[in-house]
């Protein structure tokens, strides 16, 4: 899932210092899940923002709704009418969110409530770590299932590069070598062969670096 | 929860600056773990100690069910300081509930810090349901520390909106 996590009460204060009238906007999906974006969530922002504003004697009215996803059109309708009515939005979805929001009302300024950070899991309550970063040529296959891509810190595809401690990363003390999981998944599973095999160069053209992509399905496609 | 939150109006019967005024008493809300702090405000009522009438008891399944929420809304509607009263650690009926509220009133209150409410208005306290007077010495130190932080300065904008600007 997508990762988030919230902006300060000062910087939503700041992000909206112009405006009297503000839709605060959560989304159901990923960002409920990652505990930054949900109705929870956007409730407490607005509590903060609310009373932070009525003690400069600058007050705000808040609106708050949360929809499903804010990523897809089909669930954004619903904040056409709570939208109509305010001088802005505040997105508490992740960037994909924003932006959507921000195409369905070009005449309305969108801003984003949260910082989106990853596609990460949960690794325990309340931690997230970051294990996809959407190359868009998926390696997985050839690393028993554990990313050197996301994972470490070098990007290194073909072993170890010799600076890890303890099985830890010498770039984070808290982070563990890609290449130790990779090992120890491979041998586990009985494919250690795969390491002698060479990784060629990735082509990173599939990545973001060539800009934002964009995918088509034509057999779904109407 | 939120429905006993709603009913809070708040008096609204102090202005800013009014901090000095001897007649002020600061209104307080305890939320109160029923397994515990609520049988202990109970037993003080018993045992006949008294604390101030400005103290408004919640009880609560769990303070582990008080949400962020509440207490901000609390503090929106004007109240000069909440007590959040749970089990002591250990203790608690569904085992992490006060562990958690812990947590949670740290966070509340550096929020009420970084809006400048002041992070002092909010306290958590662990008891058991027979410390009936260290529960009433709480209820004591909090107004002290609401009496010394002054009014809650929203009370006194509690009707304005973004329509009265």
């Amino acid at each position: 899932m997508i990762v988030a996590s919230p902006k300060s009460i000062t910087e939503l204060k700041s992000i909206i210092s112009g405006h009297k009238k503000v839709l605060f906007a959560g989304c159901g999906t990923c960002v409920t899940v990652c505990l930054a974006g949900g109705e929870r969530e956007v409730s407490i922002a607005a509590y903060s923002v609310r009373m932070a504003r009525r003690l400069e004697r600058h007050p705000v009215e808040i609106t708050q709704i949360t929809i499903e996803r804010q990523c897809e059109n089909e669930f954004i309708k619903e904040l056409a009418e709570p939208a109509s009515k305010v001088e802005a939005i505040v997105s508490f979805g992740c960037g994909a969110g924003v932006q959507a929001i921000a195409e369905r009302f070009p005449d309305k300024p969108v801003y984003a409530g949260l910082n989106t950070q990853f596609l990460g899991v949960l690794e325990e309550q309340a931690v997230w770590t970051e294990k996809c970063m959407g190359c868009g040529d998926c390696m997985l296959a050839h690393f028993g299932g554990i990313c050197p891509v996301t994972r470490c810190a070098k990007r290194l595809l073909n072993g170890p590069c010799g600076g890890s401690l303890e099985e830890r990363c010498e770039i984070d003390s808290d982070r563990p070598c890609a290449w130790q999981l990779i090992y120890t998944r491979l041998k586990n599973i009985g494919q250690l062969e795969k390491l002698e095999a060479i990784v060629p160069p990735k082509d990173w053209s599939t990545a973001w670096y060539n800009g934002a992509r964009k995918v088509i399905r034509k057999e779904h496609k109407v | 929860m939120n429905e006993l939150n709603r009913e809070w109006k708040g008096s609204g019967g102090s202005t800013p600056g009014t901090g000095a005024d001897p007649q002020w008493e600061p209104e307080i809300l305890a939320f109160c773990c029923e397994y515990c702090a609520h049988s202990a405000a109970a037993l003080a009522g018993s045992k006949r100690i008294q604390y101030p009438t400005g103290v408004r008891i919640i009880p609560a399944p769990c303070t582990g069910k008080i949400e962020m929420e509440h207490i901000l809304e609390a503090f929106e509607r004007g109240v000069d300081g909440i007590l959040v009263v749970g089990c002591l650690e250990g203790g608690c009926h569904f085992l992490e509930g006060n562990l958690r509220a812990r947590k949670r009133t740290e966070r509340v209150c550096e929020v009420l810090d970084e809006i400048g409410l002041g992070g002092g208005r909010l306290k958590m306290v662990n008891l058991s349901d027979s410390m009936a007077s260290e529960f009433v010495r709480e209820i004591h130190e909090m107004l002290k520390t609401a009496r010394a932080l002054g009014p809650n300065p929203l009370k006194s904008k509690q009707n304005e909106s973004a329509g009265d600007i």
